[in-house]
């Protein structure tokens, strides 16, 4: 579906305060332990190898809240939040979502200034392209 | 030539998942890359590894359609092996054709691998027809790509008198048109899409939200500043806003897309092969759609050309997936010649 036939939805203000408020590293631990024993698995260990050491931020604007993620052999490590990351993404909650359900292409979200990667842009790019190779179960994508 | 009784559908696949989406939803070929600078969309983590390649041409195959390999960069000094075992590994694998710019390795591939059919690429910057006959006369391609730089009147003139098949861009994003001769990128970073196959090279990219806008560099060179609201596009120095006599603006090209879906009917009645969809570089969502709708447009204009209309809909989603802020039909309705 074009972005343009859903009116963009947005977490409502009373949802980013709750969530700004909320320790985040609870949060990116449980992130970390739900990608690590997802993402291998779909991914495939190969495909995470050339990105290993690399740390990314994923900063859900209309919540006001970001989770950190350091990419290790096999797993991925939480961050604390204020640590340094090679790259941040920034997009709203339900972006977030369509994209992560193929839904949404990022470049069009760029284009339209919904989706924003600041920092190493190798590194996200290469982040961005490993994910759109993996082949996601059809459940997911609705396909 | 003779007028084919179809267009074909070319897609955009950059990965395994764009591949399959562009089967599913109706390609009648798709394109692809392998990892590496042997063509024009060398980004990390994009393209095909020799294992993907090959479960995308059992795919594709299993389902009546074609895989084409794009290997539309020029060899450079020192690395020619690096071109010639792509080459040789897109012959192995057995795909439908490949897509050469550069004459070298059409001379290779003549000699190695004679019943590989060759595409001459949109890279090879062929407009006339007597470019294109050259290569047909030495090299026997098979279809040939024609620039972005035609009108149709143009177009129509080389389908007519080339000695082979003839593919234009239906849909995607734009750029200066020199394709093959572009060496705007490689002013700012040193790296061309002829030598390493990428405009902007990601790691010489920077976006950065500042509270003037959202600033992007290229090799530490500003390109642009968008303010709230504005739309962004692809961080290349082509498209880039500048400060000219006191005047800061779009003095290369503006970013549009181009969308020829209304023409079909002419391009039908010309007699051009196929019709090719840019972006490797997209996502299996954006190959889904863009696919879709012009698989739709096709069989409704073979159907029936004269009473072909293009649908608000078709646009609007096409639209939508587009860089800049407009879609246009680019040199196609030039009145000059």
């Amino acid at each position: 579906m074009p972005p343009a036939a859903h009116p963009a939805f947005v977490l409502p203000p009373f949802v980013r305060a709750v969530t700004s408020r909320l320790p985040a590293f609870p949060a990116a631990v449980a992130g970390a332990l739900t990608l690590s024993l997802v993402a291998p698995r779909i991914v495939g260990r190969d495909a995470l190898a050339p990105l290993e050491g690399r740390s990314f931020r994923i900063f859900v604007r209309d919540a006001a809240t970001s989770v950190a993620f350091r990419i290790a052999p096999g797993r991925f490590e939480p961050l604390r939040p204020g640590c340094e990351v090679d790259v941040t993404f920034s997009a709203n909650a339900a972006d977030f979502l369509r994209l992560a359900t193929r839904r949404a292409d990022p470049d069009t979200l760029f284009f339209d200034r919904r989706l924003l990667i600041e920092g190493d842009t190798e590194t996200g790019l290469q982040l961005k392209n490993m994910l759109d190779a993996v082949e996601l179960p059809r459940w997911l994508t609705g396909a | 030539m003779t007028v084919p009784k179809r267009i074909e559908l070319v897609c955009p696949a950059g990965t395994l998942p764009a591949l399959k989406t562009a089967i599913d939803h109706g390609a009648d070929c798709v394109y692809l890359g392998f990892r590496n600078e042997t063509n024009a969309r060398n980004f990390g983590g994009l393209n095909f590894d020799a294992k993907a390649a090959a479960e995308g041409v059992g795919y594709a195959h299993a389902r009546g359609r074609r895989v084409l390999v794009a290997l539309n960069t020029y060899a450079q000094p020192g690395a020619f092996e690096r071109w010639t075992r792509a080459l040789d590994l897109a012959a192995d694998l057995g795909v439908d054709a490949v897509i050469l710019a550069d004459p070298g390795l059409m001379r290779y591939a003549v000699e190695r691998h004679p019943d590989l059919r060759l595409h001459l690429s949109v890279q090879g910057s062929a407009t006339t027809y007597e470019a294109i006959n050259f290569y047909v006369r030495h090299f026997a391609i098979k279809r040939a790509v024609l620039p972005r730089v035609l009108s149709l009147a143009q177009v129509e003139h080389v389908v007519g008198r080339a000695q082979t098949e003839i593919e234009v861009f239906g849909f995607g994003s734009l750029c200066v048109m020199v394709e093959g001769r572009c060496a705007l990128s490689s002013y700012t970073t040193g790296e061309g899409p002829n030598t390493v196959g990428v405009c902007s090279p990601a790691r010489a990219v920077r976006w950065q939200d500042t509270g003037d806008g959202l600033e992007v560099r290229l090799n530490d060179v500003l390109i642009d500043r968008y303010a709230t609201g504005d739309k962004a596009g692809y961080p290349t120095l082509c498209k880039g806003r500048y400060v000219v006599r006191d005047d800061t603006y779009y003095a290369i090209e503006e970013p549009t897309s181009l969308n020829t879906l209304e023409l079909l009917p002419e391009l039908l009645r010309m007699g051009v092969a196929a019709v090719k969809i840019e972006g490797r570089q997209r996502s299996p969502a954006y190959v889904a759609a863009v696919t879709r709708i012009w698989r739709a447009a096709i069989d409704a204009c073979m159907q029936a050309p004269s009473r072909f209309a293009v649908r608000d809909a078709w646009m609007g989603e096409l639209a939508s997936l587009s860089e800049g802020r407009q879609t246009t039909l680019g040199a196609y309705h030039r009145p000059w010649r």
